[in-house]
């Protein structure tokens, strides 16, 4: 059997993410022990000096992110991977990411918190902080994995939105994904549709390091290329350079959002069952989104009209999809390992007359789907 | 000569673009700058190869005046996002430049790793016992006794001597000078190069708006002054009892070692993994 799928391996989620930033050109990694990510770091301290990259442990989380923004500035795709405690310390660094728009991709495998927490349990409980964590306004990206295959290919996509788009870009796994061994066949490296950043075509002379074009997203040369520019987590002026004038402000900032707005349509992304005839649904992301397919199918069977709407990206919050499946349905249901974080978003997007209706699991332990029937069949009657 | 240095600064510097500099009248900062310019000229690297990266504070701005790759990091984190930089393109020549905040108390634990790790880059740290920019708080290296805006009784706190700091960590190259003594700054700073790992230039800087004027030095010229009378260098120090030394700090190299590198010591490790050759690589 092995034989005819050459790729086909047995492994857990934090491994399909090694696997998915080798494939997407990843080729720096700097990290922190912390767990449940620590086999992230494990793997790819063999498999980033085999692939010609570089694996470094740093002293803390603060500088594995410092680190990972001064390689990409370099002219290499990097990433780093955290837990909760851990994500908390790249907040500061992650803000410098936006600002100076460097690409790069962080992993939260989310654990239970506040503090130390939980260890060892799963959570979803940095939906919010991976939004909002560092200060100020800004733009990101928070995609959401559910599945081993989901840990590859979302990672990959990762890398290809954070180069596209010259944003940091979050990865929320969670314990339950991170550790659960799938199989899955990965495709071979060449294989993988890999999105590089625009680097300069000019006379460096020319090189308007932070000038907006049509996409917002200005070309951005790698340090030693002969295009001599300043990089700093000040507001600045289109040559790089700190300014305090306001309209040179309100330009900067505005365009960082634009950037995004525009990708809108690309950038959100959901995935639908049985959405097509349903009154009801479950909107759900991560590994409760597994228990969630299991309770559709489940309610189906009993001839309920139910569908499931899977969240890959939380942030920018996808609207544009959430809001036909309000205006479809008589009640959704928004099942999280926390106190509600993504339900309020679905409830300040909610103008019709669905009734959201919350499950919050927050003991440590993996939302069922016998635990989801209940309120289903409530929801569907 | 004067006319000929300062001809040569000026082709260094972003001269029409960032001027006038943020800097207070009489800051040794500049004197830095220059000495800086002069080492790296002197060893004939090219513009393009110098990757020039500061933190925040009065030292955090010196990068945006010089027509290098430059990059204005976080404070503390200047070394952090040094290392990712040099690893990812190690033919690059990475120099930091930080101050003694941004060092020893906010970037404390990178300062002392990066030193550990003996990562291949010149760190530049500009001890003016301050902190300057956000005005005249204590610092690391602000003296026992002394005032600052945070310690308007007196300091009870005790400082750190950066150099020795280094040396302790594990830095192949360690030496100190002051502004007072601009020659030795540049040709530390060649030297430190040279070494080819991690070195540390400290620098005793004035700044006599936040810490010399709550300390009986007004004018730069007497911080200055005092530069010069209570620094020894590290050769005659080694004649100098205990009790001639009390209040003296020394200037000149404190360590010049070869130690395994890390980019070269990584490179190795990606041969042991079997990895294509530089050059045959992907990505």
């Amino acid at each position: 059997m092995s034989e005819d799928l050459p790729n086909r391996r047995l492994i857990q989620g934090n491994e399909a993410i090694v696997e998915g930033a080798l494939a997407a050109g990843c080729r720096f990694f700097a990290g922190y022990p912390i767990t449940p990510a620590s086999e992230i770091s494990e793997l790819l301290s063999d498999r980033m000096p085999e692939a010609g990259g570089t694996f470094i442990q740093m002293e803390d989380e603060i500088a594995s992110m410092g680190a990972i923004i001064g390689a990409s500035l370099a002219g290499t795709k990097s990433m780093t991977a955290t837990s909760g405690p851990g994500f908390s310390l790249m907040q500061e660094n992650l803000g410098f990411a936006c600002i100076a728009e460097v690409p790069c991709v962080v992993v939260n495998v989310m654990r239970g918190g506040p503090s130390t927490g939980l260890p060892t349990n799963p959570a979803q409980g940095d939906v919010m902080q991976a939004r909002w964590g560092t200060h100020g306004d800004h733009p990101i990206i928070v995609l959401a994995v559910s599945t081993v295959l989901d840990s590859f290919e979302i990672t990959v996509w990762a890398f290809n939105l954070s180069e596209k788009y010259r944003v940091p870009v979050i990865i929320l796994s969670d314990e339950v994904v991170a550790h659960t061994r799938e199989t899955v066949s990965l495709p071979a490296w060449d294989d993988v549709e890999v999105t590089d950043r625009i680097s300069p075509d000019s006379p460096p002379e020319w090189y308007v390091p932070y000038e907006g074009n049509s996409t917002g997203v200005p070309n951005m040369a790698a340090f030693g290329k002969g295009y001599r520019y300043h990089v700093t987590g000040l507001v600045h002026d289109v040559r790089g350079f700190p300014t305090q004038r306001p309209e040179e402000i309100e330009a900067f900032t505005s365009r960082l959002f634009r950037k995004i707005s525009q990708g809108f349509p690309e950038i959100q992304r959901v995935k639908s069952l049985f959405m097509e005839d349903a009154d009801v649904a479950v909107i759900a992301y991560g590994s409760v989104a597994r228990s969630a397919h299991r309770a559709v199918v489940m309610a189906r069977s009993q001839g309920l009209r139910v569908g499931l709407l899977q969240l890959v990206t939380l942030f920018p919050f996808p609207r544009r999809l959430v809001e036909p499946v309000l205006n479809q349905c008589k009640a959704v249901l928004v099942p999280e390992m926390n106190m509600g974080q993504i339900s309020r978003e679905v409830n300040r997007v909610n103008s019709s007359a669905c009734r959201v209706v919350k499950h919050n699991r927050i003991d440590g332990q993996l939302i069922t789907p016998e635990e989801l029937m209940p309120h289903i069949v409530d929801m569907a009657s | 000569m004067a006319k000929e240095v300062t001809k040569l600064v000026h082709e260094y510097l972003r001269h029409d673009k960032k001027f006038p500099h943020v800097w207070c009248p009489g800051c040794g900062n500049g004197i830095i700058l220059g000495a800086l310019i002069r080492a790296i000229d002197g060893l004939g690297l090219e513009k393009d190869e110098i990757v020039l990266a500061s933190g925040i504070g009065c030292s955090g701005r010196l990068p945006v005046y010089a027509d290098f790759n430059t990059l204005h990091t976080t404070h503390g984190r200047c070394l952090a996002f040094a290392t990712g930089v040099k690893l990812a393109n190690p033919t690059l020549n990475v120099i930091t430049v930080m101050g003694d905040g941004d060092a020893t108390a906010i970037g404390g634990n990178h300062f002392i790793h990066a030193a550990r790790r003996n990562l291949d880059l010149t760190a530049i740290i500009i001890n003016n016992q301050i902190y300057g920019m956000t005005g005249g708080q204590f610092s690391p290296t602000t003296p026992y006794g002394s005032h600052a805006s945070t310690a308007s009784y007196g300091h009870i706190e005790h400082a750190f001597s950066i150099s020795e700091l280094a040396v302790t960590a594990g830095a192949s190259f360690v030496a100190r000078a002051t502004v007072y003594h601009a020659i030795l700054i540049e040709d530390m700073i060649k030297k430190s190069i040279l070494n080819g790992g991690f070195g540390v230039v400290e620098v005793i800087s004035n700044c006599h708006t936040q810490y010399g004027r709550r300390n009986r030095m007004e004018e730069p010229v007497a911080m200055i002054q005092w530069m010069k009378e209570h620094a020894v260098t590290v050769e005659k120090a080694r004649n100098m009892s205990p009790e001639e030394l009390q209040d003296k700090f020394t200037v000149g190299v404190l360590a010049d070692v070869k130690k395994p590198v890390y980019t070269e010591e990584y490179e190795k490790i990606r041969e042991r993994a079997g990895a294509p050759k530089i050059g045959e690589r992907s990505a």
